[in-house]
């Protein structure tokens, strides 16, 4: 078993050695993406362009505006005079928001009655609209309380008009939201996903290509060898790119690291083991790199969709989130950040250490069974 | 069993409704060279396969070096060495380095590796070259470095699917030569080639054609066998014309261009020599027939028309 073992890693490691591409290959394309996810792949809203139509003029009209000003959320792009301003502004995109603060704003505020405000928002992205919509949501309730302060100073003695319930917001592990601490420990599962899946697959599928797989196949070499001879390269590649990625993450975007680094490459471990046997899979479904190529376009997408990277799992149809089951990405993804953010160890965490492993399993038994030793 | 390290049995092998090889039966003894002639796609690699355990053969069976090609192919596979038709070993490693690899595939033990190595690239003549990486080798290197990868762990059977392709005339003489010793040494050899002239370097020659064995014996007994009439070199002008015009004549069984002559079998009790005459009264001119002894090429030229002219028949 050694011997034949040896004689593989050898000979990958020399072929890998002697492709002077190779590590541009295995090492640019990934910090290139995490720096593009670290700095692009943010839910944080700035800057939106808004449209203001003000038909009231009046003290507190101007004031609701200057509280908008304030923030670095909002830019005001367009101070308008009617109403079509501001609808072509919205149609061209000029605007993304627009407040129109109806005549009579002042006086009933003044009278108590409630003074009615009307946001239009461009909902083509509905993500950046609803983002924004909370923004104003804020500053307007921010609006409301000064004003009602005002409003019971004026009143001196009077009792206070309303109970409020103040919300404290604490969030735990991500005291900051930062989006970026969310994403950058994702991101590290993502890539080294795509890496491995995609040399696992291309790795055997090539040699099936060149003819040397035939001159494999009529030796006596028994399967579990040579896929363990393949596999165990890109199972340390795969821990090179989660350690890259991991540095890039706390050294540049300075992403807490508060748990063990060893739970992480238990972690790691398992979860290459998984995506190793899903390159093998796939590598035994394909006779030529193109059909490698489009299995493996067929699947990233779904795998990344179904992992939680972006999308809340809890949020999905109930058929989506038992398919999320079958996905290794889905559990790593819950043992990096926990790893990264939480500190949380083995004991909170065996349920996805379990799962990985049953999953590597499970694919590497299926395709050392499916490695045929012939053509047919 | 048979005591043949090679013998197949109707080995049959069909890929959906297709053919590919019917029927085969094979006995190669211990020692002996057999080459495997015919033309592309007629059976040759999937044969070989078989007989290599790559392939499940669809009916009959087969036994190399004493074991059944479908039910043990592990043992099958422990005891032959194999070159491809396509050449199969890694451009990005040297010469050295592949034979290290394949010594490691086939467990060389430890202490012998490093002469077999040597002995390996002695026979390739790669001496000086084996840190070269193997993509820069020119073809008659290559080819015989992919022998010695096949015979690292002295197999006692080899199967050589056209090894000589594409690799230039003295390359190929001097890999003949090292096939005719291992023979010497005991391995038994089934190469397979569509290069007529090199049937000649085989003990036997199993001619091959549209999945079936069309003939077999030695390169001596094929020649003298098979033809049903009498052979006539021709030369004359222009070639084309001239084939069409014998075609069309009862008494000429077969004609064909060999170079820039005419090879024409004629019926045993033809008259050769009214040919010009013939062939005169339709604008072609022609030399005096001559008789001459087929070579391998005529005798499969013929056998697979024969064949053909009976497919159509049907």
């Amino acid at each position: 078993m050694f011997e034949r073992l040896e004689a593989i890693l050898v000979k990958e490691f020399l072929e890998l050695r002697r492709d002077p591409w190779a590590i541009f290959r295995l090492i640019i394309p990934l910090a290139l993406q995490v720096i593009v996810y670290g700095y692009a792949a943010t839910f944080t809203v700035h800057h939106v362009a808004t449209a203001v139509l003000d038909l009231d003029n009046s003290e507190a009209s101007r004031s609701l505006i200057s509280h908008f000003l304030a923030t670095r959320r909002f830019d005001i792009v367009d101070f308008a005079d009617r109403q079509s301003t501001v609808t072509r502004d919205l149609d061209s995109g000029k605007a993304t928001l627009a407040i129109v603060i109806h005549a009579g704003f002042a006086r009933d505020l003044a009278s108590g009655r409630g003074a009615p405000l009307a946001v239009a928002v461009d909902g083509t992205n509905s993500n950046t609209a609803l983002i924004s919509l909370g923004y104003v949501g804020e500053i307007v309730s921010r609006f409301e309380a000064e004003e009602a302060a005002k409003a019971s100073t004026v009143k001196a003695g009077a009792a206070p008009p309303t109970v409020t319930v103040s919300l404290e917001e604490r969030p735990w592990f991500n005291s900051g939201l930062e989006d970026r601490w969310f994403f950058i420990p994702g991101v590290i599962g993502t890539l080294t996903l795509v890496q491995v899946v995609n040399l696992t697959s291309f790795a055997v599928v090539r040699e099936r290509e060149v003819g040397t797989l035939e001159q494999i196949m009529v030796s006596p070499i028994r399967p579990v060898e040579f896929i363990l001879g393949k596999t165990l390269p890109f199972f340390l590649i795969g821990l090179a790119d989660v350690a890259l990625v991991t540095l890039l993450g706390v050294l540049w975007f300075h992403i807490p690291f508060v748990g063990d680094p060893f739970v992480m490459l238990y972690g790691a471990s398992l979860f290459l083991l998984a995506t190793l046997g899903l390159g093998l899979l796939l590598s035994t479904f394909s006779r030529t790199q193109q059909q490698a190529f489009a299995l493996n376009f067929f699947l990233i997408n779904p795998i990344f969709i179904l992992s939680g990277f972006a999308f809340p799992i809890a949020a999905m149809p109930r058929f989506l989130q038992w398919l999320t089951f079958l996905n290794p990405l889905r559990y790593f993804l819950i043992v990096i950040r926990a790893v990264f953010l939480k500190g949380v160890g083995l004991s909170d965490l065996w349920q996805e250490f379990a799962a990985m492993a049953l999953l590597g399993v499970v694919m590497l038994g299926l395709s050392v069974l499916r490695f045929k030793k012939s053509l047919d | 069993m048979s005591a043949n390290p090679v013998a197949a049995f109707g080995l049959t092998k069909r890929f959906g409704s297709f053919t590919a090889v019917e029927a085969l039966d094979l006995q190669i003894g211990k020692g002996e060279i057999v080459g495997f002639i015919g033309p592309n796609g007629a059976g040759k690699s999937t044969t070989i396969r078989m007989l290599c355990g790559l392939l499940r053969p669809s009916a009959g069976r087969a036994e190399v070096a004493g074991f059944d090609v479908a039910r043990q192919s592990e043992a099958v596979r422990a005891h032959i060495g194999y070159m491809s038709q396509k050449f199969s070993l890694y451009g990005d490693l040297t010469g050295r380095e592949n034979l290290r690899f394949f010594a490691g595939i086939y467990r060389v033990p430890r202490r012998e590796i490093r002469e077999r190595i040597s002995f390996a690239i002695a026979m390739a003549g790669l001496e000086g070259r084996e840190e070269a990486l193997v993509k820069t080798l020119a073809g008659g290197w290559k080819q015989r470095l992919a022998l010695g990868c096949a015979i690292l762990h002295r197999p006692p059977v080899l199967f050589l699917d056209e090894p000589t392709s594409g690799v230039e005339p003295q390359a190929r003489r001097r890999f003949w030569d090292l096939i005719h010793n291992l023979a010497g040494e005991g391995a038994t050899i089934l190469v397979s080639t569509h290069a007529m002239d090199e049937a000649e370097y085989c003990n036997r020659v199993a001619l091959i054609d549209a999945g079936r064995l069309v003939a077999i014996g030695s390169p001596g007994e094929l020649r003298g066998r098979e033809l049903a009439g009498e052979l006539f070199e021709l030369a004359c002008a222009p070639l084309g014309a001239a084939l069409e015009a014998l075609q069309s004549l009862p008494e000429v069984i077969e004609a064909a261009i060999f170079a820039d002559k005419l090879h024409v079998l004629l019926e045993k009790d033809a008259n050769a020599l009214s040919l010009p005459a013939i062939l005169a009264g339709r604008q072609i001119s022609a030399k005096a027939p001559r008789a001459i002894a087929p070579t391998l090429e005529d005798v499969f030229v013929q056998l697979v028309s024969r064949r053909e002219s009976k497919r159509g028949r049907e």
